[in-house]
């Protein structure tokens, strides 16, 4: 690869027709940041995480209505009853209508829109590092009152941050419902908390939910075996409690939309906490965030979070040394994005020639269409294309995220949809002549396997089809 | 204009993994009378498809291609018709398939998008026509209210031009075609990580037993479909057929029968699918150009010059070939490796549709192939 493919691929998101060869390819890169628009068009039009939480409330008051029914409707029918009623729950017309909903008009057309505005973006780098974040602060849509959220999430408490400082983006991920729900933060109660006594006067045990304080700690900051223990876990949990969503969580309806970040004082944990050996005095919604603020900037998080922004550029053996280089620069920043991406573009180690990684199904999606021109994005059909690549949209199913190594995503399997897809997508694309597309999309470094390849194709669609699956474009 | 798209596995009911993978599309004319263009893309070996069995050089020329001649349908007594093609060869008994030979282009080049252009455009040259004939000649049939049934993303180049077309294509294409498979293949050939990969997919879908091609089934699925989309009194009148697979550089005596065996079951299913209206249908298959006369070292033929062209239908004053055989002798043939054209498959075009929609042959032959036509259009192809 040349400089100026590396920069179009592997800090982009793919060359688009229009693309020419940048003259410095390093600052073609750090350019996008003054340009970065966090709502474009597509996402702009896409619904919110209240309102999604609005439909999700109402879901759930249709559900327990169904169910509450159930029974004496199945004993009418037992009875004789004429008309012949749903047999479970999960039948009832208006309960299903409202599924279907949720998943449309939240989780497809966020995924549309996301695919949308990967296509038309400008700001290629910036849109992978969006992508990179998000990834990095997984929720996984299979959880269902994540399912509606999960497109919100991204668009919310990512995009606004990714140019931003990395605290600020893991205090809006720590705050977002997604988030809330899918780490069961939501529903987490202080033990000796207000709520929890009321409780056990009834005789009911409410509790500790550790799962989002954990993942904090492990995933999102710190890092695995970076030297915390499991008495950090429970009192960042402990610190944690009161943060919970309005209409969805723990803390009842409140006077607030459905859906809003919410603190409740009378689930939250009295007392100071200790964490890391740095003790926290008791402050309401400010003793988690103070744990929040000082994990942001932690030593152990600057060099987790190198190491993955480090694998992901210059591939799956990340280098010691560039490591070491991006975790200073984020640390000396206080975790100022645009400076640790500054530090990457700046890093040898990423303009290496030799292709570095194997591009996710979701990166091949998004250069595919990005090499076609594609600007229009079927509704409904994003999730299903990335369904079948094998790299479920926000879906990860653990909040890890995907994989960013090239043995996950380089199988079999994966490479025959891969090409199955670019057939497809091929016949849909209007006749190009794919060797001119080949030679811009890759100035400089078209292999001449594939250049010849294409040039034998027996139609034009073929020949595009065998472009998307080259080398060149499997790769970054 | 929205653009939609109907899936062909949807309506087909699992149409089998072919190179076969047609793609149909439409355009509406003020006619009753039919007219179906099956383009065969990548260069379709006419010597293969109607073999000159009475050459006396074809045996030696064509090598172990030759051996189909065994079984082949004897047409007279130069001709004998690929055994894969038996609906084909009753048509032609009937006296409703009449093919030309030794036919081209005007385009004398070995690029297959070049060709395809110059096949699709109706120029002399690759991009000099902006559109493509089959949409030049909706503008000579009798206007109608209908203005277009639909658009799609992808027209072809045939179909492009001013007069608005619909489109059908496949939503969803699960399987890759066996020719893009092999080219796969071929493109990851020195590439040690996709090799492997790439080695281990096939191996698990040859497991699978995607790769027998679908016995024409695939084919069969295209003709009724497009019959069901033309026989309509308000249907299309106009269609074009994308066929792919035909550039055999590699196994060519196996992939073709595969191929023509598809292309018969596509005419069959097409024929049963009009009903009467087959009467009123004509059927062209041609490709961009023809096959070297010699094999080459890996059982297929390279890139060559004049094909063989067909026209099918019950109007189709068949049962003959058309041919000024220009003979595979070493001498005989353009440029020392391929069959020389000796007729014009613009001509032939320009003729048979001026027949087939009673226009005027001139007309036809200056809107269709405005530089290209040197000759005349050809006569006495399809009855008035």
């Amino acid at each position: 690869m040349t400089p100026q493919t590396i920069a179009l691929h592997r800090f982009g998101m793919g060359a688009t027709p229009e693309d020419r060869p940048p003259d410095d390819p390093h600052a073609w890169v750090t350019a996008q940041f003054a340009r970065f628009d966090a709502r474009p068009a597509p996402i702009a039009a896409t619904r919110t995480a209240l309102q999604a939480a609005a439909d999700l409330v109402a879901f759930q008051k249709q559900r327990r209505e169904v169910r509450a029914a159930a029974p004496a409707v199945a004993a009418a029918a037992a009875n004789g009853a004429a008309m012949v009623p749903p047999t479970k729950p999960g039948d009832d017309p208006e309960l299903k209508a409202q599924r279907r909903a949720l998943r449309q008009d939240h989780y497809a057309a966020t995924a549309d829109a996301r695919l949308a505005a990967a296509l038309a973006s400008d700001t290629p780098f910036v849109e992978r590092m969006v992508f990179f974040w998000s990834n990095h602060f997984a929720v996984s849509a299979d959880k269902q009152a994540v399912t509606p959220l999960a497109g919100a999430f991204e668009f919310e408490a990512i995009r606004p941050h990714v140019l931003g400082r990395f605290g600020d983006m893991l205090s809006a991920v720590a705050r977002h419902p997604a988030m809330l729900l899918y780490l069961d933060q939501a529903v987490s109660v202080g033990p000796e908390s207000l709520r929890a006594q009321r409780a056990a006067m009834q005789g009911r045990r409410r509790g500790l939910n550790e799962n989002l304080a954990r993942e904090i700690l492990e995933l999102h900051t710190l890092g695995v075996g970076s030297g915390y223990t499991q008495g950090d876990v429970t009192e960042f949990a402990r610190a944690l409690t009161g943060w919970t969503v309005a209409g969805l969580g723990g803390g009842g309806n409140a006077d607030l939309p459905p859906g809003t970040f919410l603190f409740v004082p009378g689930l939250h944990e009295p007392g100071a906490r200790t964490l890391l050996g740095r003790r926290y005095a008791e402050d309401g919604l400010a003793q988690g965030q103070a744990i929040l603020n000082d994990l942001a900037v932690h030593r152990a998080t600057a060099r987790h979070v190198a190491t993955k922004l480090v694998r992901h550029l210059a591939g799956d053996q990340p280098p010691a040394a560039m490591v070491d280089r991006v975790a200073a620069a984020f640390l000396s920043s206080g975790g100022d994005l645009p400076t640790v991406y500054c530090a990457l573009v700046a890093s040898p180690e990423a303009w290496v020639p030799g292709p570095v990684k194997f591009l996710t199904p979701w990166e091949w999606t998004v250069a595919a269409g990005r090499a076609t021109g594609q600007r229009r994005v079927p509704p409904g059909s994003t999730l299903g294309l990335l369904d079948q690549l094998g790299q479920p949209m926000w879906r990860p199913g653990q909040p890890n995220g995907f994989d960013d190594l090239a043995a996950t995503w380089a199988g079999p399997d994966a490479v025959m949809r891969r090409v199955e897809a670019a057939q497809r997508i091929a016949a849909r694309t209007p006749p190009v002549d794919a060797r001119a597309l080949a030679a811009q999309l890759y100035p400089g470094a078209l292999s001449a396997a594939t250049a010849q390849a294409i040039a034998r194709a027996d139609s034009p669609a073929q020949a595009l089809a065998l472009l998307l699956v080259a080398p060149e474009t499997l790769r970054r | 204009m929205a653009p939609f798209l109907v899936d062909r596995r949807g309506l087909l009911m699992g149409a089998g993994a072919l190179a076969f993978a047609p793609r149909i599309a439409f355009a509406a004319a003020a006619t009753d009378r039919r007219f179906v263009f099956v383009i065969q893309r990548g260069a379709a070996d006419g010597l293969q498809m109607l073999m000159p069995v009475g050459d006396p050089a074809f045996a030696a020329a064509r090598g172990a291609l030759a051996e189909d001649a065994a079984t082949a349908t004897k047409l007279d007594a130069m001709f004998a018709l690929h055994p894969a093609m038996p609906e084909v060869a009753r048509l032609y008994a009937g006296g409703q398939a009449l093919f030309a030979h030794a036919i081209a282009s005007p385009y004398r080049d070995r690029s297959h998008f070049d060709g395809q252009n110059v096949l699709e455009t109706g120029g002399t040259a690759a991009y000099q026509q902006r559109s493509g004939w089959m949409n030049r000649l909706l503008a000579l049939l009798p206007a109608q209210e209908a203005q277009a049934i639909a658009v799609s993303a992808t027209i072809p180049m045939a179909l492009r031009g001013d007069r608005e077309v619909a489109s059908y294509a496949p939503s969803s294409l699960p399987d890759a075609s066996d020719d893009l498979l092999r080219r796969v293949t071929a493109l990851y050939e020195g590439d040690r990580q996709l090799h492997a990969i790439w080695s281990e997919a096939m191996q698990t879908r040859m497991l699978a037993g995607d790769l027998s091609g679908g016995g024409g089934r695939a084919g069969a699925d295209t003709g009724a479909l497009a019959a069901k989309l033309l026989a309509p009194a308000d249907g299309a009148r106009i269609a074009m057929i994308e066929t792919g697979g035909w550039d055999t550089h590699t196994g060519q005596r196996q992939r073709s029968a595969a191929q023509l065996k598809g292309l018969d079951a596509l005419v069959a299913s097409l024929r049963s699918g009009l009903g009467p209206l087959w009467d009123r249908t004509v059927v062209l298959v041609a490709t961009e150009f023809g096959r070297t006369v010699a094999v080459n070292g890996t059982g297929g033929t390279d890139h060559g010059q004049a094909s063989a062209a067909l026209l099918l239908g019950g109007g189709v004053k068949g049962g003959r070939i058309i041919a000024d055989w220009p003979g595979l002798a070493p001498a005989a043939l353009y440029e020392g490796r391929d069959l020389k054209p000796t007729a014009a498959l613009d001509a032939f075009i320009a003729g048979a549709l001026a027949e087939q929609f009673a226009l005027d042959p001139a007309r036809v032959g200056a809107t269709l192939f405005p530089k290209a036509l040197s000759g005349r259009a050809m006569s006495g192809l399809v009855r008035a």
